[in-house]
């Protein structure tokens, strides 16, 4: 009979039209306002409306989201190095970005001329910064990571959108904050690099003794 | 109900059997490909049409996959490299070449042997500037016409050039800051022809757009009744043209007589971008090719450039690899219903239903590659990352609302259950629809041997009767190892090329469920083999590899001259070629059906305009 398809698609979106009343009762205001309700408005099971109040709510992200680099620093309060930054200036980020959107000035020693690991200035252009991750993830210093902050509207887009040392620089404590599983990762790497290090050093020693 | 065929079968690489064959039909017209890490043969150009008929008719490789030109501008010569497969048998692409001079550059159109060189051809003529004689419509398809000089040749510099090759050595240890608009945009790089003053240029009035679409009297069926011709431009700014695509065609009353598509309106110079870069660093710029299937492009470039640094991909890899690229199948294909219904006037509803579903697959991508979109996840030689252990992230910002989903549960509800009950509910919704069955039955029909003429692949190949799926033609990664059927249809018209896209999406979650206990099995094994270099080194040669993209063959084509950067690199895109039947399959049908039988192509402009 002519008709009956359309019925039956109507009725599908019926359907789709009720299952959010259903969703809703079910979970009653909790389904909006707490983070148990949120969880499983956006999981593979929710069959109610899965929209997003933004801005009043933001989906967090996940910790491997990658938008604009940043620069990771010592703590402001560190005992030894306040606010130091852990890159070496070495350049690889400045290689292997595929737009070339990082621009680095090495630093030098004022009195000798020769570099020296810390960077005198860094630039990182983000109209043309593609997201694409390769400084942090080629970094062999963590010294440089994505940030979770999407939000970068400005008023003025010929100089604010020019990211320089300052306003790149976050402290470690900041990145751990973001991702914590990987900033945990990377620290036991570091201190197991750390170690072997020693290790071969004290091994290098005790064959020059012997 | 759905035929599916058996898997075809596999055909052995080109033997010397039929190069032998060629020599003794044409003496002293081939020469056997002598470089180092090159392959396949080189053909006189005088015999390059004879030679290409007996390739396709006795040699039986009735399908040209590429063609595209390369400059060896130390050798003073272009070189078309075209690679021809059997749509029959499967198995590797036949690979044969033509050169011609730089300075007289012309070569015979393979366009009376295969259609699908029709674009193809216009392309190289665009970019590269080589002559294809015997072509009947050898015009710019990517630049507009008025536009000096051809981009892809190896002396052309870009308005904002700087250096030929990345990294740029302006960026460190010296890298004081500069903006790329600072920089003239009217400089010493920008090409004029001789003469050329402002005074005297008027724009561009497109002329070459409109010379084949000359209205006549005639008009088509209603002869009594005395009708005139009209040229209409459909898009480039309207929806229905799935971005900046543009169709200058010659209608008669609402019927279509001629069509003339325009593109290149997001053209952006994208092998040349890739020739600057690294070979590492283009793997971010595939995302913005046909940017839903940011993954399988992905996939495809990491395993061209595997092939030449022969380097081996762990099994927990290829098993992500192929998860990745049937969810984003899956997505694509959902991706297509929405706005294909949407061509058709069911106003955004179907739309809204799918997306619902693909957000929760771009979460997946998101939680492991980091974005939604560009993904930027396969590396020369395996993942960027394992799977995440949850999808979700911590709250850091006030408003931030924070979920914590195990990967495990979230793909097996995905793959299980959501996946296959939306499916139902999309077919349970739209398939017996009269509306879509009175406005997609029998619209479009493109008869299966036009379809391998006209160089079509992917869905709407198989919707035209052949069941050609690189999965099975020429299988990669791991999908020898895999169950799954290759969907094919026989009507050839929009109901049946909507069809099968519902067809491989039950495939694809087919292929799912079987990845899923995979991905258990090789938990915590190694994801990314070898010593992770960011700048590789690729061996002297080209290569040609393709995936099977939910649009059809992706394939891509790159020359390493043993450096960091691609001497060339060529993207076989599968939309771009798809469009050379547009024409074809419109002649005929009502303005409105156009809309439809476009939509039914599935075009992504990033793919076609590159």
């Amino acid at each position: 009979m002519y008709g009956v398809g359309i019925f039956k698609g109507l009725g599908v979106t019926i359907r789709h039209f009720v299952n959010t009343y259903v969703d809703d009762l079910k979970w009653g205001v909790k389904r909006y306002q707490t983070d148990e309700g949120f969880e499983a408005r956006q999981s593979p099971d929710t069959t109610g409306i899965v929209t997003i109040s933004y801005p009043e709510e933001r989906m967090a992200v996940p910790e491997r989201f990658r938008f604009v680099p940043f620069l990771v620093t010592n703590e402001p309060d560190d005992p030894e190095e306040p606010n130091a930054s852990w890159c070496t200036s070495c350049g690889i980020c400045a290689k292997v970005c595929p737009p070339q959107c990082i621009w680095i000035v090495r630093g030098e020693d004022p009195e000798t001329g020769r570099p020296i690991p810390d960077p005198a200035e860094f630039y990182i252009d983000i109209d043309i910064c593609m997201n694409c991750g390769y400084c942090a993830e080629f970094c062999p210093f963590d010294a440089i990571k994505m940030d979770h902050n999407y939000e970068l509207s400005s008023y003025d887009r010929t100089t604010a959108h020019i990211h320089d040392k300052e306003r790149l620089s976050k402290p470690i404590s900041y990145w751990q904050k973001i991702a914590p599983t990987r900033a945990e990762e990377e620290r036991l790497a570091r201190e197991h690099k750390e170690a072997a290090k020693a290790i071969k050093k004290a091994m290098r020693k005790r064959k020059k003794s012997a | 109900m759905t035929d599916m065929t058996p898997d075809t079968p596999i055909s052995d690489d080109p033997t010397g059997d039929e190069i032998a064959l060629l020599e003794e039909k044409f003496p002293g017209a081939i020469t056997i490909e002598d470089r180092k890490g090159y392959e396949g043969i080189i053909i006189d150009r005088d015999k390059l049409v004879d030679v290409a008929r007996t390739i396709r008719d006795d040699l039986g490789y009735d399908l040209l996959n590429s063609a595209t030109c390369v400059d060896y501008i130390e050798d003073e010569a272009f070189e078309m490299v075209y690679h021809a497969s059997s749509t029959e048998r499967g198995g590797s692409p036949f690979t044969f070449r033509a050169r011609t001079p730089r300075d007289v550059a012309a070569l015979p159109s393979l366009i009376g042997v295969w259609r699908s060189a029709d674009f193809q051809e216009r392309e190289a003529y665009d970019l590269m500037g080589v002559h294809f004689s015997g072509h009947p419509n050898l015009k710019r398809i990517l630049m507009w016409e008025g536009f000096h000089g051809h981009p892809l040749r190896k002396d052309w510099r870009e308005p904002f050039y700087e250096q030929d090759t990345k990294p740029f050595d302006s960026r460190w240890p010296g890298g004081h800051v500069i903006r790329a608009e600072y920089t003239n945009p009217y400089g010493k790089n920008v090409q004029y022809p001789e003469g050329f003053t402002l005074e005297d240029y008027h724009g561009d009035i497109e002329e070459s757009v409109y010379a084949g679409l000359a209205t006549t009297d005639s008009g088509i069926g209603i002869q009594h009744l005395r009708t005139d011709e009209l040229v209409v431009n459909l898009g480039p700014q309207h929806p229905s043209t799935h971005g900046v695509f543009r169709m200058a065609v010659t209608v008669d009353g609402e019927t279509v007589t001629k069509l003339e598509p325009v593109m290149g309106y997001l053209h952006r110079n994208h092998e040349k971008i890739g020739e600057r870069n690294t070979w590492l660093g283009n793997m971010p710029f595939t995302d913005r090719l046909d940017y839903l299937t940011s993954m399988i492009n992905n996939v495809g470039y990491a395993m061209t450039v595997e092939e030449m640094l022969g380097e081996e991909v762990p099994f927990r890899a290829e098993v992500i690899r192929v998860l990745m690229s049937e969810l984003t199948r899956v997505v694509s294909h959902f991706w297509l219903f929405g706005f294909f219904l949407n061509d058709l006037g069911a106003f955004l509803t179907p739309a809204v239903y799918v997306i619902t579903e693909r957000d929760l697959v771009l979460d997946f991508f998101e939680a492991a590659a980091g974005s939604r979109m560009m993904c930027n996840y396969m590396r020369f030689g395996g993942v960027a990352y394992d799977l995440p252990a949850y999808i979700g992230g911590p709250a850091i910002f006030d408003t931030d609302r924070a979920r914590r989903i195990d990967t495990r549960r979230f793909l097996h509800d995905l793959v299980y259950e959501r996946l296959p009950r939306v499916t139902d509910e999309l077919d349970r919704y739209l398939t017996g629809n009269e509306i879509l069955i009175s406005r997609t039955k029998g619209v479009g029909v493109i008869s299966a041997e036009q379809a391998i003429n006209y160089g079509l692949t992917g869905p709407l190949l198989r919707a035209a009767g052949v069941p050609y799926d690189l999965r099975r033609a020429d299988p990669y990664g791991i999908y020898d190892q895999l169950d799954f059927d290759v969907a094919v249809r026989y009507n050839s018209d929009l109901y049946d090329r909507y069809l099968i896209r519902l067809d491989e999406v039950r495939q694809s979650i087919r292929i799912l469920e079987q990845i899923l206990p995979m991905l258990d099995e090789t938990e915590g094994q190694e994801y990314w083999a070898g010593k992770r270099p960011y700048n590789h080194r690729v061996p002297e040669g080209d290569n040609y590899a393709r995936v099977e993209n939910a649009k059809g063959e992706l394939g891509f084509y790159v020359v390493s001259d043993g450096g960091q950067n691609p001497y060339r690199y060529h993207v076989r895109s599968s939309s771009f070629i798809n469009l050379t039947a547009l024409e074809e399959m419109s002649i005929g049908h009502k303005v409105a059906d156009i809309v439809a039988i476009l939509g039914a192509i599935d075009i992504v402009l990033g793919e076609v305009d590159r």
